[in-house]
């Protein structure tokens, strides 16, 4: 049959009546690469012409790991809060109705449009010592601005909307019938949300983790004003980058991207995994 | 009677059932008390902290700070930068869209990956990688150089890491939302004779128009706010490169709090009426998320 040996051959694509196929892929594919393949090939490009020993020399250097593990760690523990809490008010969001409900879910995405400079240095302004709430961890003898957990304050700032804008949709496709069975069956309400309805939602609160811990270890603008930025103590990964710049060490700042590039690109590829893998499970993605 | 009873027991099973679907009340008081609670605490106070900082010292300070020539040149600056980013990155958007959305080949999953990228790459690196092609050390620096012409520390420069920050927003509203609106409308009118060109401008941008109003709010507001890619790339020259962002930087360290939280109060507003454009188009769609996640 020709029709089956056409579909069979192999081809770039699918015939259609629909014009501009070339001109629309080709003006994508020159602007994708003028803009951003291009550029971040130029990075690659000259860490790898760094050579191994000296890229290897730059990575091992007690400042930059230093960095990178304030960057992950604060990274790992405002995530963490992040899905703690914003599991809580995606539930909240969903499932309730009380006043002023729409107020706050429009609010859960400020952080998205709210410049981070502007929630760098409002956090900082609340958090200093002399701030509404600094002043009240000052009493305690405690200190939040200026020192790691500013940081981890900024970061779940900037992370909230991730994870509550990725498990909002999920919670509302929840089937209420799933819940009543496992009510007749005589499970209590807690355990149904343990037994039942967490284990669903569990794919997407990993990847909402996931996204917010990717966009917390690149953040930069509202980590400055508030860290303090005091080497080997509150100096993150990004901010390490500028430093390195600013003293025209260009190799230096090269390596540290290089490293946070690829661990990115594997946080991303993650999340992928994460998603074809909860399809297959549960029968969408997250 | 008897239908009334009926009614009144179905009723009460839907009670039950509601209350065997939900939690105890005492719960669920506990329950959005730790979620608002949360919210005010790092959505609301924040906010508030910016207009409250800026007002400190009267409305008079308030206003002749962001009067300054210095204010407004930043101003100007965010304004110009947004200007051209913004419809560079629309109409990229819709033309990706149309390539990916409306016909089907190979590469198309990666190709979409790759329009994410710029998402997942921290800011600093975005402006980082232009400061690697267009600097001293480049290949194209020195040609650059003997030419005049000015990239980095300049306009362009901070043109090009604001394309390249806002560069996935519009596409990526636009190639789900015209996946699901299929080709049938588009083939109806090229079979009643309409040109391509035609199809597009009376058929394809009036169904997506929402769909595109909205990417381009989210693009405007992160293009106005980048602050980390706009850094590297700027060299922070007072008056000239300076958008309002890194302008508030620049006044926070020199502790003239009061001038610094003025110019962020504007950048807040811009950031609120994003929020108020983005409910009021979410309402249009009539799908509350399916168009918000990032």
């Amino acid at each position: 049959m020709p029709a089956t040996a056409m579909a069979s051959r192999w081809r770039f694509r699918q015939p259609s009546v629909v014009p501009g196929f070339g001109m629309a892929l080709g003006f994508t594919l020159a602007y994708l690469a003028l803009i951003v393949l291009i550029p971040l090939a130029g990075l690659v490009w000259r860490s790898a012409s760094l050579g191994w020993s000296e890229f290897w020399r730059i990575a091992m250097d007690d400042r930059t790991v230093r960095a990178l593990e304030i960057s992950f760690g604060t990274s790992l523990i405002a995530a963490t809060v992040n899905v703690l809490f914003g599991t809580v008010v995606a539930w909240v969001l969903t499932r309730y109705r009380f006043p002023g409900r729409r107020v706050l879910d429009a609010m859960v995405d400020l952080p998205f449009a709210l410049p981070t400079a502007v929630a760098g240095i409002a956090l900082t302004a609340l958090y200093a010592p002399n701030g509404w709430i600094g002043a009240m961890f000052a009493s305690l003898g405690l200190k939040v601005a200026f020192t790691p957990a500013g940081i981890v304050v900024a970061l779940i700032f900037i992370g909230l909307p991730f994870v509550v804008r990725t498990v909002q949709p999920i919670m509302e496709e929840i089937d209420r019938e799933v819940e009543e069975a496992a009510a007749t069956l005589g499970a209590t309400r807690w355990h149904t949300i343990w037994r039942v309805i967490l284990p669903g939602l569990s794919p997407a609160i990993l990847t909402g983790f996931t996204l917010a811990f990717a966009r917390a270890v690149g953040e930069y603008g509202s980590v400055i004003f508030i860290a303090g930025n005091i080497p080997y103590v509150s100096e993150i990964a990004p901010l390490l980058i500028v430093i390195r710049l600013e003293e025209f060490n260009y190799a230096g700042a090269t390596a540290v991207a290089a490293i946070m590039l690829a661990i990115s690109f594997t946080i991303l590829l993650l999340i992928n995994v994460i998603q074809a893998w909860s399809r297959r499970r549960f029968g969408y993605g997250a | 009677m008897a239908p009334d009873t009926a009614l009144m027991r179905e009723d009460a099973t839907a009670r039950v059932a509601m209350q065997a679907t939900t939690e105890s009340r005492r719960s669920r008081i506990a329950l959005i008390l730790c979620a608002t609670g949360f919210l005010f605490l790092f959505l609301v106070l924040p906010l508030a902290a910016v207009f409250v900082e800026a007002l400190r010292q009267g409305f008079g300070a308030y206003l002749s700070a962001l009067t300054e020539p210095d204010a407004l040149a930043a101003i100007r600056l965010t304004l110009v930068v947004a200007a051209i980013a913004v419809p560079s990155n629309a109409i990229f958007g819709v033309t990706a869209a149309w390539a990916i959305a409306k016909f089907e080949f190979r590469g198309k999953t990666f190709l979409t990956t790759l329009i994410d990228l710029p998402f997942s790459v921290s800011p600093v690196i975005s402006g980082l990688i232009y400061v690697l092609l267009f600097g001293a050390g480049s290949a194209l620096g020195p040609w650059l150089q003997r030419h005049g012409i000015e990239v980095l520390f300049a306009i362009p420069g901070i043109v090009l890491a604001t394309i390249f920050v806002t560069f996935p927003f519009v596409a990526r509203e636009l190639i789900p939302l015209m996946q699901d609106q299929g080709t049938a409308d588009e083939e109806a009118a090229l079979s009643l004779g309409a040109s391509g060109w035609q199809t597009f401008w009376r058929v394809t941008l009036p169904n997506i128009k929402w769909g595109l109003l909205y990417g381009v709010l989210l693009c405007t507001a992160r293009a106005m706010g980048e602050f980390g890619a706009v850094s590297v790339v700027s060299g922070h020259i007072r008056g000239l490169t300076n958008t309002m962002p890194l302008y508030v930087e620049i006044l926070y360290n020199e502790y003239s709090f009061v001038a610094a939280f003025a110019v962020a109060s504007l950048l807040a507003l811009l950031a609120l009426m994003t929020l108020v454009l983005k409910t009021l188009l979410e309402l249009r769609f009539s799908s509350p998320h399916g168009v918000a996640r990032h």
